[in-house]
């Protein structure tokens, strides 16, 4: 993790976290309750991993890391290891420092061929606590 | 218009005849009639506006990037209840100020204050970067005040009729044209 200038954002240093992960997920495995999600009825799913936690500046952080659109027909299993996350993790202002709770959850957005959009959390998720000091060498 | 063709000509001279031979009162009739017919309809659009508490409950899609999930001439179903708290993964429609034109993307980050106060970042899922370009000159995020809904259910294709009015205007003066003649001369039996 980082202090690190965002220039996409507000011209300020914020805290970029770098996170590597593995999803497992089976979207067809009655396990999860996920079993009858791709129906007739499912054109795709927008799933994404999202890190969620509180800073002194925000009671409540949401970060989308990565994201995959997966549609009818495609490999309902997920298994991905060591992935990097897509977006870059900015905070708003530097409470990624000495952070010991940040939550990641699986989720997805149903999308049908015509009716409701509904927004599911996965039941899993992990806690990942970020270091009390900045790294000064480029380790991603 | 000279030129026209017999046909057409026979038409008009029909319709002149048909409007002439209806008495005062059933002209008042029918206009009447054709009001009722507007303002239920105005009524039914207003008391979507409350029940959702979108200002536009029903939108448009008008560009590709949010596909494959959703095509231009998609329609959406918002919401936009104040207490729905605005959470990363979700659809909002928003507008940018000072602009009219409503956009159709995904919440990609959030960051509430205790006090209620958000202000969040939206993505294109079809699009390699986020929102940034689109906002204002040096506006980094977005407010629930952008906010015109949530996207809660959706049709394909239905509304393309829009997009067509859209581009194409004599296409709906025609069509408002053979609606208005209609209403107005069709008899209830």
């Amino acid at each position: 993790r980082k202090n690190v200038e965002d220039f996409t954002g507000p011209r300020e240093r914020s805290d970029l976290g770098f996170v590597t992960f593995d999803i497992t997920a089976d979207i067809l495995n009655g396990k999860n309750g996920l079993q009858i999600i791709f129906d007739w009825n499912v054109k795709q799913l927008f799933l994404y991993l999202s890190a969620e936690y509180s800073t002194k500046n925000n009671a409540l952080n949401q970060v989308v890391l990565w994201d995959k659109i997966m549609l009818r027909g495609d490999n309902p299993r997920l298994s991905l290891k060591d992935m990097k996350s897509k977006y870059f993790f900015f905070d708003d202002g530097n409470g990624l420092k000495g952070n010991r709770n940040i939550t990641l959850t699986l989720s997805w957005n149903v999308v049908p061929n015509a009716g409701i959009l509904p927004l599911v959390t996965g039941s899993g998720h992990v806690s990942v606590p970020f270091p009390d000091t900045y790294e000064t060498t480029k380790s991603y | 218009w000279p030129g026209s063709g017999g046909v057409c000509g026979g038409a008009a001279m029909d319709l002149f005849g048909d409007l002439r031979r209806m008495n005062k009162r059933q002209l008042y009739y029918q206009v009447l009639n054709f009001a009722m017919i507007v303002s239920s309809a105005l009524m039914i659009w207003k008391g979507l506006i409350v029940v959702t508490g979108s200002e536009s409950p029903i939108v448009v899609v008008l560009s590709g990037s949010m596909e494959p999930a959703f095509h231009r001439g998609d329609l959406l179903f918002l919401t936009n209840f104040h207490d729905d708290p605005i959470r990363a993964g979700e659809i909002v429609v928003f507008k940018v100020e000072g602009r009219d034109i409503p956009i159709v993307h995904r919440v990609i980050k959030v960051h509430e204050k205790g006090n209620g106060n958000i202000k969040f970042l939206t993505k294109g899922d079809n699009n390699e970067v986020d929102d940034r370009g689109l906002y204002k000159e040096g506006q980094n995020w977005l407010e629930k005040k952008d906010v015109v809904g949530r996207a809660r259910g959706f049709l394909p294709y239905v509304g393309m009729v829009t997009i067509i009015m859209n581009d194409y205007p004599k296409f709906k003066y025609a069509l408002l044209a053979v609606m208005g003649a209609y209403v107005l001369l069709k008899r209830e039996s």
